[in-house]
């Protein structure tokens, strides 16, 4: 069965006045239809670079490699060059949530305006029925008072609201695949556990394949069926949720989750990972985690070890060199 | 004697509200008939939902908001200071010893100055220090406390990851000699990795320094990490109180345990066993009368639904405080 989508050997740079930046490198992912496939990992580690990759919305000065492919529905998606082909992806098939509802709508537009002019763009349907469409949606990520709601503006909603009206829009659509790039962590906690439930029983409704992009492994393992692990633009370790945060092999995905204050285990000391994330622009070659790796692994600290993601077991692989060390520690 | 060093004492904040200039002025109430006790040495965390009035207390404690009735009293060896009732002099004296660190250390350090001055600022603000080989003494100390590498202060903050900053930012609230830190949300911007640190950090030190922290934060597991007692806030009022242990592993109050439930387990097995609490926050332009949770409550009990049961804390084991609503 092929997959609803497939990134192969995806690498992203950016050309900036200092240099070129590496900010993804050698991704290879796939999510199929009805799975959450959650990415952790820190600031700065090229999480949301590739959830934008998807949808070809990565700045100007962005480069891909040639070999890469992106591949949704039987097309790739790295081909799309006209306004007409990206169209069909941005907001048709894949449609994204972002971290801050209030950055992400039109503050001097009415939210229902936004959300009839999306619709009236992809679908081909009539100002009524996409009002009708919106309201329906406002209704079903629950929204109390959805014809008023229609007819305000985002600043008039709390942040809880404004998600949920987000993640309206983004359904109202039918995208086959939905791109979240941390949409709870503006929020509170017991808005969060209500976001989290929603998009949960969305998903299982929709039938959509899912990028749930978070830093917070809590999270993860509440909504996710498959983990990446991604560390300085590389996936150092990917497999089913409950392996990877239950045995976990790779220094790095340890050490995040030793470093995570647990509630249920007050007398563990929190042990952070040592060091500072390295600047992209210089980027140790090799295992991009050995300058800040606890267990030095003596072959991979200069870098000679390539990174390459080997499977340990069935769906669970780690990265090489990550195996070594993680067996020392 | 008690070993207070900060007494506060029926504190309630009010801003003052006007939607445009014809409607009528109104009254938001941010912080409702506050009383804590925070002992010396301790690590004594707020935590609540934003709109709670965590922050509004904080900085009422540190004399940075307007208390509108009530007071907070300030214990030094020698003699209290009454926040409410200070002089210039005296509030100067206070700002020595009382310092705070904020959330974000992007937002928080001058783009134009060297760490060397961002950590200085103060000694010089507040004429500390009478020389500048003085200043230089202090600040290559408290930087070296901070783990801060004595080559970093010829830079400027763009230099620096997250971590780093917000160890700049404690330097420069300690460099003063404070008895007294506030900590608001001091690791939310930061990483999981570096968050760690910084909390380790703090705790180090709390020892070394003998310093007394007032800790901010909207995460519970973080706080009940680091923190001695805990104070949870809902809609201005503090609904439950104790020692932290005790207070995570025995909620009381229906608020406390719908947000202990509702942290994402990091078990994957144990998906969804959240209280889910119906709605969000009311407006503190209004809030409802008697318990203010009660609208949000998974089971109000008869009595507290109309609303005639007045909040007010009672003791249901010793140092641990829970609003009456939910402790009858």
């Amino acid at each position: 069965m092929s997959h609803l989508l497939e990134v192969k050997n995806l690498d992203v740079k950016f050309d900036t006045d200092e240099g070129r930046i590496t900010a993804v490198e050698n991704i290879s992912l796939s999510v199929d239809q009805g799975e959450v496939l959650g990415i952790v990992g820190e600031s700065g580690s090229g999480k949301s670079v590739t959830a934008k990759s998807i949808m070809k919305l990565n700045p100007g000065n962005t480069s891909y490699n040639e070999d890469a492919e992106i591949i949704l529905d039987n097309e790739n998606v790295l081909q799309f060059t006209s306004k007409q082909d990206l169209k069909k992806i941005r907001g048709g098939k894949v449609s994204m949530i972002f971290q801050e509802p209030m950055a992400s709508f039109a503050p001097a537009i009415k939210i229902g305006a936004q959300m009839v002019e999306q619709l009236l763009i992809h679908k081909n349907i009539n100002k009524d029925e996409a009002k009708s469409i919106s309201i329906n949606m406002l209704k079903r990520v629950g929204i109390a008072d959805a014809e008023k709601r229609f007819n305000q503006y985002a600043f008039e909603l709390s942040g809880g609201m404004r998600q949920r009206a987000m993640i309206a829009m983004a359904l109202s659509t039918m995208p086959k695949l939905l791109l979240a790039d941390e949409p709870t962590t503006a929020l509170d906690v017991t808005i969060q556990a209500q976001v989290i439930n929603l998009i949960k029983d969305i998903i299982k409704e929709y039938q959509m394949g899912v990028i749930f992009i978070t830093h917070d492994l809590g999270v993860i393992a509440q909504v996710a069926d498959h983990v990446a692990v991604m560390y300085l633009g590389s996936v150092v370790e990917k497999g089913p949720v409950n392996e990877i945060l239950k045995n976990p092999k790779h220094p790095y995905t340890k050490g995040l989750l030793q470093a995570l204050p647990d509630i249920n285990n007050l007398d563990a000391p929190l042990s952070p990972i040592p060091g500072n994330i390295p600047s992209p622009l210089d980027r140790p070659t090799g295992c991009v985690f050995r300058t800040r790796c606890p267990h030095h692994n003596p072959e991979g600290k200069d870098g000679k070890i390539e990174m390459k993601l080997i499977e340990v077991e069935p769906g669970h692989w780690v990265d090489q060199c990550g195996i070594k060390c993680g067996q020392n520690g | 004697m008690d070993n207070n060093l900060i007494s506060v004492n029926n504190v309630s904040v009010n801003f003052d509200y006007q939607e445009n200039f014809i409607s009528k002025k109104q009254k938001i109430h941010a912080v409702n008939n506050i009383n804590i006790k925070i002992q010396k040495g301790s690590f004594f965390g707020l935590v609540g939902e934003s709109g709670s009035g965590k922050t509004t207390l904080g900085r009422a404690i540190l004399g940075a908001n307007k208390i509108s009735s009530g007071n907070v009293i300030f214990h030094d060896n020698e003699r209290d200071y009454d926040l409410t009732n200070m002089n210039k002099q005296d509030l100067k004296e206070y700002r020595k010893k009382a310092q705070l660190i904020f959330q974000d250390p992007y937002a928080a350090l001058s783009p134009r100055m060297t760490v060397r001055d961002i950590i200085a600022e103060p000694l010089e603000v507040m004429k500390i220090t009478n020389s500048r080989q003085e200043t230089d003494e202090r600040v290559r100390d408290i930087a070296a406390k901070c783990r801060l590498n004595i080559e970093h202060l010829r830079r400027f903050p763009h230099a620096f990851s997250g971590g780093q900053r917000q160890r700049i930012s404690i330097a420069r609230a300690l460099v003063s000699n404070p008895k007294f830190i506030v900590a608001d949300e001091s690791v939310a911007a930061l990483d999981v990795s570096i968050q760690a640190d910084i909390l380790n950090l703090l705790k180090q030190l709390q020892t070394e320094l003998n310093l007394t922290y007032l800790f901010i934060s909207h995460d519970l597991s973080v706080v009940a990490h680091v923190c001695d007692v805990v104070a949870v806030m809902y809609l201005g009022h503090i609904v439950e109180m104790g020692p932290s242990r005790q207070l995570f592993k025995n909620p009381k109050h229906s608020y406390t345990k719908a947000l202990l439930s509702s942290i994402p387990s990091i078990d994957p097995e144990k998906r969804s066993q959240a209280i889910e609490l119906k709605g969000e926050i009311p407006s503190a332009l209004n809030p409802p009368p008697g318990c203010v949770f009660r609208t949000r409550c998974p089971n109000p009990g008869i009595d507290c639904k109309g609303g005639e049961i007045k909040m007010g804390l009672t003791e249901v084991e010793p140092g641990h405080w829970v609003d009456q609503c939910c402790a009858l």
